[in-house]
């Protein structure tokens, strides 16, 4: 097979392989107080976020890398990576989408993001985040007539500095483990949400990341509060151009849920997982940490998980309020070589707190899929509750799927369910469905789909077309 | 504490005349004992028994040199159950009775040479360096014993503050059978007991192994247990966890050719901020094997009870069924429950699940019986036994069930 048709093999694979051809500004190469200052200089910030930042670089000064995790990864150089890549033309911010950089558009419009307002009928809000910096927020306007905040982290940190004073750093502080740290120093942008209180946020929010630049490692940081009373849906969608060389990927998700409120969080992660030798592909680790900080609060984490060379990461709810609720969802499916270490920590320490974990997870190819989770129930968190379910799916003899869960119990009224189950599609059901005129890719496409059901069913509307004609390209050519 | 074990070290091996390789393996294991101590919670298979800090608290100074006694035993500690037996006295052994058996088909040989091998676990480092009278048990093809072993642990009275380490193998050789009872009476004092087995089970064999820890001692016990199954060959094991400050039972079991099948069936039952751990690895390491394991848990008291069980599935072992379940009852304020029920799988066509709960008696239960005009005390108690005899209706040797109903109080 020749080069060329290799490449057009390729991208039928993964459909977001392109990569834009646009004049980039960086940080200089490497970790340093320098390339910090530069970042923060160059966002224009305050001297508190400096300082934020460079706390949490002294602490990482002295962290060690990670090493437990079933996933091993070949060491990452720090020094050898951009921590800063803007498109050029974002150098003098544009003020309308008018000016925006046509190329920039056209990337997006490949992707499927509707920027352009006119797109109205998707009625999706939408904060679009290229390589380093976000490059444009739709609906602006609509959204703040509510007093709902939806812009780029940068420029939260500008005009409603004292909110992001306030919280940013208080689920994941600058002290946390090792790429939270780093990210803690090094963030460049992100979405801040902010919905005030009593408000129902009228759409779906949504960020879409995407790296395009190559040596560069993306550190976006995510900040949603949700006042008193408030509910918002948030969604998160990631894609990544092709390249042969590991890009890392370690972005800080933070929310904060206050009495009463209610924050839903959807992710279709889909970076470039690498080909089918396991040659490139993100890095993806990632925190995501809620808190459920006031009374009757709800945090839910929905999770599609289909690319990334490596996926590490535990969407997390920490449930302080009484009576809160916290709910994850997830759905991974690693085919070829990708590998993901992926599953949630439910930390419960307020009274008659609630928790649910439905956890699917799907392994193909010689890919390694691993659900690793924690209930822990602390001696002051009267009647509360979880239930988890982690069910895996085998298919071949190359692949490993595998759990563990970590159950603490230190209430005496509290009840802990948990279970799990690992097999594979049925040849009984393979034939139930070939008999009445499946071909055999149908049939597990239709299998899996069923097997997902229950997660899928979580995401918003334009988000589970999406997610469920992913499932069935993740699989494709794993049959059979 | 480290020097005293040093010196201990030291006595010991001079007191006695090993061999040269025999020396160097003692001395290397101890080496490696004392670079890294005993476990912590920083590794992962000690996350939820942090036995250094138990050694710390509970020990001031460990004495490991030997301890020999005489004791006149004149207890009946299983009542009237026909049996064969070993006793132990302080960790060595003082008798061996084969008087229901063909002793020609049985071969018990003692201080044997330790194989060359270094663990990643260090008390099974320190077990290696300390322990004096290595002794195997082999029973030779096609026998089966008529009676079960019972093997007696006792301590003497004086004994106290000291550190036992023993290791006794068994080898069953192809159509074989054989029961064990494993049972203690011990003294009140502190002592840390560190017990070692190798277990080889051979084509077409059974062994059925029963661990009772029943009295009540403020002893620090772990036994680690190694166990190997050959093709259609059978182990079943139960474990009655109760008497002990701590315990952990460690079982290490190998599927090694195809149909072998594992049931390991345990009891934690404490109170009295009494610490135990049941671990269990199940390898399946080829096709058509089975596992079964169901632990059930009843914690008073300021107990902590912990559960660490894995089912490894190799790529090559398909069809292969699996199951784990644990279960835990949390009956008072400040107790803890800690499970890691994992799944490592890497064949395709198999059947693996695990569940695990915890939880309180569910109130609607304990209506139902009080309506009934029982106590809330009775009530509690009689859910309890319910919940535990379901694990000890489980023994599949008749005699054993009716003993150990009849050490737990638990009846129908």
């Amino acid at each position: 097979m020749d080069n060329r048709q290799k490449e057009i093999d390729n991208l039928k694979d993964y459909k977001y392989g392109f990569s834009t051809d646009i004049e980039n500004t960086r940080a200089p190469k490497g970790l340093n107080e320098d390339v910090i200052k530069f970042i923060s200089n160059i966002k224009k910030e305050p001297q508190w976020m400096l300082d934020f930042r460079l706390k949490a670089f002294e602490r990482f000064k002295q962290l060690k890398e990670p090493d437990w995790q079933k996933p091993k990864y070949p060491k990452i150089d720090y020094q050898d990576l951009y921590y800063y890549s803007a498109p050029k033309s974002m150098d003098d911010k544009p003020k309308s989408l008018d000016e925006l950089d046509p190329k920039l558009l056209e990337t997006y419009k490949k992707l499927g993001i509707p920027l352009q307002e006119q797109a109205r009928l998707n009625g999706i809000a939408v904060d679009a985040v290229f390589d380093s910096v976000s490059v444009a927020t739709t609906f602006k306007e609509e959204l703040t007539k509510q007093g709902i905040i939806f812009c780029s982290m940068s420029e939260a940190i500008q005009k409603h500095s004292d909110l992001v004073k306030k919280y940013l750093g208080t689920v994941i502080p600058t002290t946390d483990h090792f790429f939270a740290t780093l990210n803690s120093a090094v963030f460049t942008d992100g979405s801040f949400v902010y919905i005030p209180e009593g408000v129902k946020c009228p759409m779906e929010l949504s960020t879409y990341f995407r790296i395009n630049a190559s040596e560069t490692g993306q550190f976006e940081r995510t900040l949603i509060i949700a006042d008193k009373g408030s509910y918002v849906s948030y969604l998160e969608g990631c894609t990544a151009p092709m390249r042969d060389e590991n890009q890392l990927h370690a972005a800080n998700v933070e929310l904060i849920a206050l009495d009463d409120a209610e924050i839903k969080y959807s992710t279709v992660q889909n970076w470039y997982p690498g080909d089918k030798d396991g040659k490139g592909g993100i890095y993806n680790f990632v925190t995501k940490r809620g808190l459920c900080k006031g009374k009757n609060s709800k945090i839910s984490w929905t999770q599609v998980e289909t690319g990334s060379a490596i996926t590490w990461k535990y969407p997390s709810c920490i449930l302080k309020g009484d009576n809160s609720v916290g709910e994850f969802y997830s759905i991974a499916i690693t085919n070829n070589h990708q590998k993901a270490d992926t599953g949630t920590k439910m930390i419960h320490l307020g009274k008659n707190t609630k928790s649910k974990i439905i956890s699917k997870g799907i392994s193909a190819g010689n890919s390694d899929m691993m659900y690793r989770g924690l209930v822990d129930i602390s001696s002051k968190a009267d009647n509360s509750r979880n239930f988890t379910q982690c069910d895996s799916l085998l298919m071949g003899n190359k692949c490993g799927a595998h759990t563990i869960p970590y159950i603490k119990n230190k209430n005496l009224k509290s009840n802990i369910e948990h279970e799990a189950t690992t097999s594979k599609i049925s040849d009984e059901q393979l034939y139930y469905c070939n008999q009445r005129g499946l071909n055999q890719e149908e049939a597990v496409s239709l299998i899996v789909n069923g097997f997902c059901k229950e997660v899928l069913q979580q995401l918003p509307m334009e988000f589970a077309v999406e997610a469920q004609k992913l499932v069935g390209i993740s699989l494709e050519g794993s049959v059979g | 504490m480290e020097n005293n074990i040093k010196l201990n070290f030291e006595s010991y091996l001079n007191e006695k005349n090993f061999t040269s390789s025999q020396k160097e393996i003692k001395e290397i294991n101890f080496d490696n004992f004392i670079k890294n101590g005993f476990p912590n919670r920083r590794i992962e298979d000690w996350k939820f028994s942090d036995l250094k800090k138990i050694i710390t608290n509970n020990f001031e100074n460990i004495d490991f040199s030997k301890k020999e006694a005489q004791l006149n035993i004149d207890e009946n500690l299983i009542g009237d159950l026909e049996h064969n037996k070993i006793t132990f006295i302080n960790g060595a052994i003082s008798n061996i009775d084969f008087s229901y058996e063909n002793e020609d088909k049985i071969i018990v040989e003692q201080n044997l040479n330790l194989e060359n091998e270094l663990s990643k676990n260090t008390l099974l480092n320190l077990n290696t360096a300390f322990v004096s009278n290595y002794t195997k048990i082999l029973v030779k093809k096609g026998y089966q014993f008529k009676k079960p072993l019972v093997l007696f642990n006792y301590l003497s009275h004086d004994l106290s503050n000291s550190g036992l380490n023993t290791r006794l193998d068994i080898n069953l050789e192809d159509e074989a059978s054989l029961n064990i009872i494993n049972i203690s009476n011990e003294n009140l004092n502190n002592n840390f007991l560190n017990f070692r087995q190798k277990i080889n089970i051979g084509k077409n064999s059974i062994l059925k192994n029963y661990s009772l820890d029943i009295n009540e001692t403020s002893n620090i016990k772990y036994s680690f247990k190694d166990i190997n199954l050959e093709k259609n060959s059978h182990l079943e094991y139960f474990i009655l966890s109760k008497g002990s400050k701590f315990a952990k039972h460690d079982i290490n079991c190998s599927l090694n050719d195809e149909y072998g099948s594992v049931v390991i069936n345990g009891i934690i039952d404490l109170n009295d901020k009494k610490h135990h751990e049941i671990k269990t690895i199940i390898n399946h390491n080829e096709e058509n094997c089975k596992s079964y394991q169901l632990i059930k848990s009843v914690l008073n008291d300021g107990a902590k009870g912990v559960y660490q069980g894995k089912i490894y599935v190799n790529s090559k072992a398909q069809k292969t069924d699996g199951y784990q379940l644990s279960r835990a009852l949390l009956l008072s304020n400040e107790v803890e429950f800690n499970a890691k029920p994992e799944l490592e799988i890497y064949a395709d066509d198999v059947k693996c699940s695990h569940g695990s709960t915890s939880g309180n008696i569910d109130e609607n239960s304990i209506f139902y019986l009080m309506s009934r005009g029982l106590s809330y005390a009775q009530s509690k108690k009689l859910l309890t036994n319910g919940f535990l005899n379901e694990v000890i209706e489980k023994i599949t040797n008749e005699d054993v069930k009716l003993l150990v109903k009849k050490l737990t109080g638990i009846t129908e």
